[in-house]
């Protein structure tokens, strides 16, 4: 049963240094307050999986919070780099990290395969590609039953997902709406998973966009619940506010030195104006 | 289709000329899988113009979409709320494009080389890397399980290398071969549209080449543009140019998309 706690809590509870650490959210429902609030808090060496690591894993790693970054797409979307990460990638600002690539499909399977329990996830995928020698968690297996030559990735299994959503219920119960990316996989795959809502309502059940096939997460399945009022800015929240483009534009130059990614950070993360 | 279509429009920039080109690649009814930026571009002029029942999907699990402006990023509100439903992330990978329902993907990309191997990962050694790229993204297995894939970008010798400094995504290989005899593989890169000339792998050996020129391109231009010595089909076609209307909708597509992003 999920426990309402305070952003703070939730994390000073779940959010352990050297924790492995999933927030997902594909471009929609990017848990930046929960971000905020682990470079708040000072977490060190975690290992940060994300299919794009986009902004929030940006300002972890310049914030010096990973040891190592799983992703599939590591760019500002429609923008261009993630000069954080490429910062630590080529130049070990502010500390060397280790990066382990995949593709997209990879990685969704991946989610899926430890939300399903399984060791690893199979796909057509990474034919020809040259990733698989980089990478050494990508192997090749053969079909016991049609011998046809298939990738192989381990699932993901993180210590603590955190994801953003538009509601929960005093029960816990989360509602995802919009685009859903892996946000319920990376839930169900994870030891403890954290959820970030715009609001709490009684009952989900009541709830004029609640209907039969809507993309429920049952409280049961989640560790906390904590309020996050405009808690995926500047990604968006299908039906609460629009993506702040213009602010991933501006990121580019402020990420791109680091004097100016420090002073943002302090400015809107330590001094914690955005929470 | 009103006569106005079959007017050509005399001034028309380079980057209009590769994007009408390459929606016009795109038949109606078809299934796309759209990449971002120039892809995403030339597959909405297509819809908005001569392919109105294309089926446009994008990898955030927007599926049939037909987004009003174009979206900044592969998962904007826009491609949710203009699409006939959307999926999580890995059934769109694995139902809908592994699945087989997928005819083309479009894409683009940071490096193509002769083979029409795409490289989205580096520029340099992996280990110490010149230039860092955002990588794979949906790419790799785009090009494999699509039907076949179109590919887009301009024309520069730093984009169009001999042999790419990484294999993110199989074009046909190190040697031209690395579709042969794999089982459920697409027909991989079909054309390459950049906005000096459109080209084709040979039908032989795969290499790239050039099929038609763009209006007032010359040989020499690509050539330049190109870094390795690259081939001429015998039969060199001169593209179409665009039609008014082609460029009136994609101006406006464009403008529509400046004032929303702006906006915000």
């Amino acid at each position: 049963m999920a426990e309402i706690l305070s952003l703070h809590d939730a994390v000073a509870r779940y959010v352990e240094d050297g924790a492995t650490v999933a927030m997902e959210g594909f471009t929609h429902l990017i848990p930046f307050a929960a971000g905020h609030e682990v470079i708040r808090q000072g977490r060190r060496d975690l290992t940060l999986i994300r299919m794009t690591p986009d902004l929030v894993y940006d300002q972890l790693i310049g914030a010096g919070c990973a040891k190592k970054v799983i992703f599939s797409w590591g760019g500002n979307p429609g923008v261009g780099s993630l000069h954080r990460l490429r910062d630590a990638v080529e130049k070990g600002w502010p500390r060397k990290i280790e990066i382990l690539e995949h593709s997209h499909a990879a990685m969704a399977c991946a989610f899926e395969a430890g939300a399903a329990g399984l060791p690893l996830a199979i796909l057509r995928g990474y034919v020809g590609s040259e990733l698989p020698s980089v990478n050494d968690q990508i192997k090749f297996i053969d079909c016991p039953f049609t011998g046809e030559r298939l990738a192989a990735v381990p699932s993901v299994r993180p210590d603590v997902s955190i994801v953003h959503a538009q509601k929960a219920d005093r029960a816990g119960n989360v509602l995802v709406e919009g685009i859903v990316g892996v946000q319920k996989e990376a839930v169900l795959a994870a030891k403890h998973a954290i959820v970030t809502v715009e609001e709490i309502v009684d009952d989900l059940a009541t709830e004029a966009d609640y209907h039969p096939n809507a993309c429920i997460i049952p409280g049961w399945a989640i560790a906390a619940i904590a309020v996050a009022e405009k808690g995926a800015l500047p990604s968006y929240a299908h039906g609460y506010y629009p993506r702040d483009n213009r602010f991933y534009k501006e990121w580019d130059a402020i990420a791109r030195d680091r004097d100016a990614f420090s002073r943002w950070i302090k400015d809107h993360v330590m001094n914690g104006r955005d929470a | 289709m009103s006569a106005i279509d079959t007017t050509t429009a005399s001034d028309y920039t380079a980057g209009e000329m590769m994007t009408v080109t390459a929606a016009r690649a795109l038949e109606n009814g078809m299934t796309c899988f759209v990449g971002i930026g120039l892809p995403s571009e030339a597959a909405n002029l297509a819809r908005l113009t001569h392919a109105p029942d294309v089926v446009l999907i994008y990898e955030s699990g927007t599926l049939q979409t037909k987004p009003e402006v174009l979206p900044l990023s592969i998962g904007d509100g826009e491609l949710c709320e203009s699409a006939l439903t959307t999926v999580s992330v890995p059934e769109m990978f694995r139902y809908w494009l592994q699945g087989g329902k997928v005819n083309v993907g479009f894409l683009g990309t940071a490096q193509i080389d002769r083979y029409c191997n795409l490289n989205t990962t580096l520029i340099g050694d992996y280990q110490a890397p010149k230039v860092r790229l955002p990588g794979g993204g949906g790419a790799p297995e785009i090009a494999t399980n699509a039907g076949e894939v179109f590919i887009t970008l301009k024309h520069s010798p730093r984009a169009f290398v001999k042999d790419v400094d990484f294999i993110t995504t199989l074009g046909f290989g190190r040697d031209g071969k690395g579709r042969d005899k794999v089982p459920h593989i697409g027909k991989g890169p079909t054309r390459v549209i950049s906005d000096l000339c459109v080209m084709k792998p040979d039908p032989d050996d795969r290499e790239l080449t050039v099929v038609s020129l763009h209006p007032g391109v010359t040989r020499e231009q690509v050539q330049e543009a190109t870094g390795w010595e690259i081939r001429f089909a015998a039969d060199l076609e001169t593209t179409p140019v665009p039609s008014a209307r082609e460029l009136e909708v994609l101006r406006e597509l464009k403008a529509r998309t400046e004032r929303a992003h702006a906006g915000q």
